[in-house]
């Protein structure tokens, strides 16, 4: 790229692409540390059982073995989200075939294995709670029998096993419902769907003579490994340190867990670096699905086609802890409106405790499942109404200055163009030609999502040849935001991008980020590259100024790193003599830092009754919405996906190249969730799909060969570039728009995801 | 029981001592430190650990290191020779197709191999080929595009 080129909207490659297609890019198993131990993991052949007793001295008598940690060695307080029921191995009780209950450091995987082997745990089996009724059930076996004692992150609370109950209501929902020509209702199912990122969950911790901690972690935050190890260990977050390796795929699934916490106990306890990578089938077994959901939903309109209410319950099954269910169940309930603007609604959920893997965040957040029902919903609407499905969509789409459910202000909105957009897109493409025993269907979905979430910070500082290093703690899963906080922060600047340097995300020397998380990074952490870059620029004009004995207010910047006097070409300075005279002799070294916390307006109590929501704001409003196209097999009822146009509101894109890889990722991430992808669990609560065998992703005969992204930029006012995110907006919309597809195609409406053959089938023999 | 024996890994003779059922994936990254090659699955479905053997693809965590012989082992940190990059490498990197990151490898190595057998692929030949290969971030499409560009434009 030349100097005079804008680094923003235009797609250089990204930064570290030549590093990852040669092979040098290091992922957390490529780290090799001298002395390092390898670590492995005993984990609970039940789905919940008493633990009565350990006997390991058989394995630590073998030669080889350096540490080992059972959950008899842990004392301190309980861990996790909002609210604490985890310890990094299970204490007293398992709750899930696969939950770690010892673990073993020894000087090679071999040993460690065999020493896993050796150790021995007495159980008492407890009859397993592995659904949503069961776990309902009055007398229903306790999951955590001392959830009440927990501390919990915020007011509120569950009972038995409800893990936590929230609800949203605007307007009179059931005087509204009298008030409707046609009222639909249906039951809707979802399945766990695992983040199946092609990198497993690992890390290596190493330890320094005074038994401080630094871990290589592949993960989604430095900061929230950093906390939540310091809390398992008992350790001041100044013994612990957590630096990012290249991460290979997150999508929800590397926050912190367990693992980073055992892995920094067994460094401690054998004052040796420990390597803990985990195999496929373990990364299936304890780690994270999305959560399972069972969504009752009703929504009544005029004959018009005015929707007039909605009411909507949803059950998520959070497994064996808590995690993040609170917050995941509170966004469901807060996209279970869909863009629309109902004036009537009422969503209440609850989460509950199963005996399995733990449910957490996953690309989307809980609006996968409210927009699976609620779009496929709409549809069986405009049926019923006798309108065009998008022509309903389109009467009833938020427009800018609406309220999105809960109260909050929504200025920037193109819902009803983005529908438009991909209508007209597959209007106007070549029909493909019919095939012989198949039946074409083309469905729509609309989706709204936001981008922002809690707090985040950046630091730009000036080096002594006018290069610039931005620091920041967002962690690149993928998805390139390494590139675009560059390309923010040397377009502020006009400096070409191999002017400004980006450390790798380090505890100890990043500013604070929250998490690479709810589509949050280009919004959040790009918003404060963006001021701290403006602040810099200021510094640097101030010294200019005096450099150059003129105004501040008349310098411009001109590309290549020079502030020159505006309307006078020959007068300027460069960032080098600017850098110079900062460093040695007036002002001091030049950095400018800006942090802040989602800062936009909340839920409005007096508009909507609130009770037991995780958060008090979220995040900007952005709008999409798709079209697909897919065939049905007569025979097998196999729905095959043959194009997809999905188009999404981005405010400004940074990158627009990285911006299509989102969204074609997404989609199709989606389409495996809407087609082939489940975990399932057997009687005895085992997870029986825990391979890539047995869990099906799409590969790239799987995949649509065209999915057209149309890109929308409705720059957002708060955001000094205008940018919105992107992330997860693109997997929710593919589902419900596949659903309506098939219906489209087959008269049929399948209420259960994945929507096999079998299911297919089924829904088809409904209709004879 | 260690197994002794001299394997051509991009055109080096290196000698290996590794149990004696180390895959062939287990000698290059734990033996030998060529850690470009990826372990997603070790069990043969993702291809993230794909290598060349005598420059058709193969599955490196399904090949015994004892069974490789005298065939001749290319590895990503082998396909670029002097150059910075190979042709495959660079239109991956050019068309944005490398997002995580983790499958790339292997892509690259199955891309070099179709491109060898058949330098001008249509777009079904390209699916093909590459359908052994699990991406989770791209969605596959500009990795397809990657290749035809490289196959001379776009093909029905």
């Amino acid at each position: 790229m030349s100097d005079a080129d804008p680094a923003i909207g235009a797609s250089p490659p990204r930064l570290e692409a030549g590093d990852k297609a040669t092979g040098r890019a290091q992922y957390a198993d490529d780290i090799q540390v001298p002395g390092m131990l390898h670590a492995a993991i005993l984990t609970s052949p039940h789905a919940h059982a008493r633990i009565v007793g350990y006997r390991t001295d058989a394995a630590r008598a073998m030669a080889g073995v350096k540490a080992i940690v059972t959950g008899a060695d842990l004392t301190g307080p309980r861990s996790g989200g909002i609210v604490k029921d985890e310890t990094m191995l299970a204490r007293g009780k398992v709750r899930y075939v696969g939950e770690p209950v010892a673990a073993v450091a020894a000087t090679d995987a071999t040993i460690a294995n065999a020493a896993l082997a050796a150790i021995e745990v007495d159980y008492v089996p407890l009859t397993p709670v592995l659904g949503i009724d069961e776990a309902l059930a009055p007398g229903a076996p306790l999951l955590h029998e001392e959830y009440a004692a927990y501390a919990k992150g915020i007011e509120g609370t569950g009972h038995d096993n409800v893990v936590w109950e929230a609800a949203i209501a605007e307007g009179d929902v059931e005087h509204a419902f009298a008030q409707c020509d046609v009222v639909v209702e249906g039951t809707f199912h979802t399945q766990a769907q695992h983040h199946a990122y092609l990198e497993t969950n690992g890390c290596v911790a190493d330890v320094d003579a005074a038994g401080k901690i630094t871990l290589h972690v592949t993960c989604q935050s430095v900061h929230h490994v950093q906390q939540r190890v310091a809390e398992e260990l008992g350790e001041p977050m100044s013994r612990i340190r957590a630096i990012a390796t290249r991460v290979g795929g997150g999508f929800g699934g590397k926050h912190a867990t367990n693992i980073h916490s055992i892995a920094a106990w067994l460094a401690r306890a054998a004052r040796r670096p420990v390597k803990l990578v985990l195999s496929r089938m373990q990364d299936f077994e304890i780690q994270r699905s999305r959560h399972p959901a069972r969504i009752w939903i009703k929504t009544g309109a005029r004959r018009d086609g005015t929707i007039l209410a909605r009411d909507v319950r949803i059950v998520i099954d959070g497994g064996a802890y808590a995690d993040e269910s609170p917050p995941v169940l509170t966004f469901a309930l807060l996209m279970a409106r869909g863009p629309y603007r109902i004036p009537h609604v009422r969503a209440r959920g609850q989460a509950v405790y199963t005996n399995k893997l733990r449910a957490g965040s996953f690309r989307g957040f809980g609006n996968p499942q409210a927009s699976f029902a609620g779009e496929s919903q709409l549809d069986d609407l405009a049926t019923q109404l006798g309108m065009d499905p998008v022509a309903l969509r389109l009467a009833n789409a938020m427009v800018p200055g609406d309220l999105a459910f809960g109260g909050q202000p929504v200025p920037s909105c193109v819902a009803r163009e983005c529908l438009v957009r991909v209508r007209d897109a597959q209007r106007d493409a070549a029909p493909l030609p019919p095939r012989s025993g198949r039946r074409r269907g083309v469905g729509y979905a609309s989706v709204s999502h936001v981008s922002g979430l809690m707090g985040t910070a950046a630091t730009v500082q000036l080096r002594s040849d006018g290069s610039v290093a931005l620091l920041t703690g967002c962690v690149d899963i993928g998805q390139g935001s390494d590139t675009v906080m560059v390309q923010i922060c040397a377009d502020g600047l006009s400096l070409p991008m191999g002017r400004v340097s980006y450390a790798r995300q380090d505890s100890d020397a990043s500013p604070y980020n929250w998490k690479t998380a709810g589509s949050r990074s280009t919004y959040m952490t790009g918003r404060a590259v963006a001021v701290a870059t403006i602040e810099m620029r200021e510094k640097m004009f101030a010294h200019a100024a005096e450099l150059m004995e003129c105004a501040a207010v008349d310098l411009e910047l001109r590309p290549g790193g020079v502030v020159g006097l505006r309307g006078v070409p020959d007068l300027a300075v460069t960032f080098k003599e600017i850098a110079l005279r900062s460093l040695f002799k007036a002002g001091g070294p030049l950095a400018a830092t800006h942090g802040f916390v989602f800062d936009g307006p909340g839920f409005d109590p007096k508009r909507a009754s609130l009770r037991q929501l995780a958060f008090a704001n979220l995040g900007v409003y952005t709008f999409g919405a798709h079209c697909v196209e897919v065939d049905v097999d007569d025979a097998t009822g196999e729905v095959e996906v043959r194009r997809a146009w999905c188009a999404h509101d981005v405010g400004r894109a940074i990158n627009p190249v990285s911006c299509e890889g989102q969204i074609q990722g997404g989609f199709v991430q989606g389409m495996g969730y809407a087609l082939t992808e489940a975990m399932q669990w057997n009687e005895q609560g085992w997870l029986v799909t825990a391979t890539f065998a047995d869990y099906k992703i799409p590969g790239v005969l799987d995949s649509p060969p065209e999915i057209h992204p149309i890109i929308l930029e409705d720059p957002d006012p708060t955001h000094p570039v205008g940018a919105k995110g992107i992330g997860e907006p693109s997997l929710v919309g593919a589902a419900p728009a596949i659903a309506n597809a098939i219906r489209h195609a087959t008269g049929a409406r399948v209420r259960a995801l994945p929507m096999t053959p079998e299911r297919v089938l089924a829904a088809i023999d409904t209709l004879r | 029981m260690k197994l002794h024996s001299v394997l051509t890994i991009n055109d080096e003779a290196r000698e290996v001592l590794a149990p004696g059922a180390a895959s062939l994936l287990d000698v290059l990254r734990d033996s030998l430190a060529l850690t470009g090659t990826k372990r997603g699955c070790n069990h043969g479905v993702c291809g993230a650990c794909t290598v060349l053997l005598d420059g058709r693809v193969a599955r490196s965590c399904l090949t015994l290191a004892a069974d490789v012989g005298a065939r001749a082992v290319t590895t990503i940190e082998g396909v670029a020779g002097v150059d910075a990059y190979s042709r495959v490498q660079r239109a991956l990197i050019d068309a944005g197709a490398i997002q995580c990151g983790f499958c790339t490898p292997g892509f690259v190595l199955a891309i070099t191999d179709l491109l060898t057998r058949n330098p001008h692929p249509g777009s079904e030949a390209i699916r093909e080929a590459l359908s052994g290969q699990l991406c989770r971030c791209s969605g596959y499409i500009k990795i397809v595009q990657a290749v035809e560009h490289l196959a001379g434009g776009t093909h029905e």
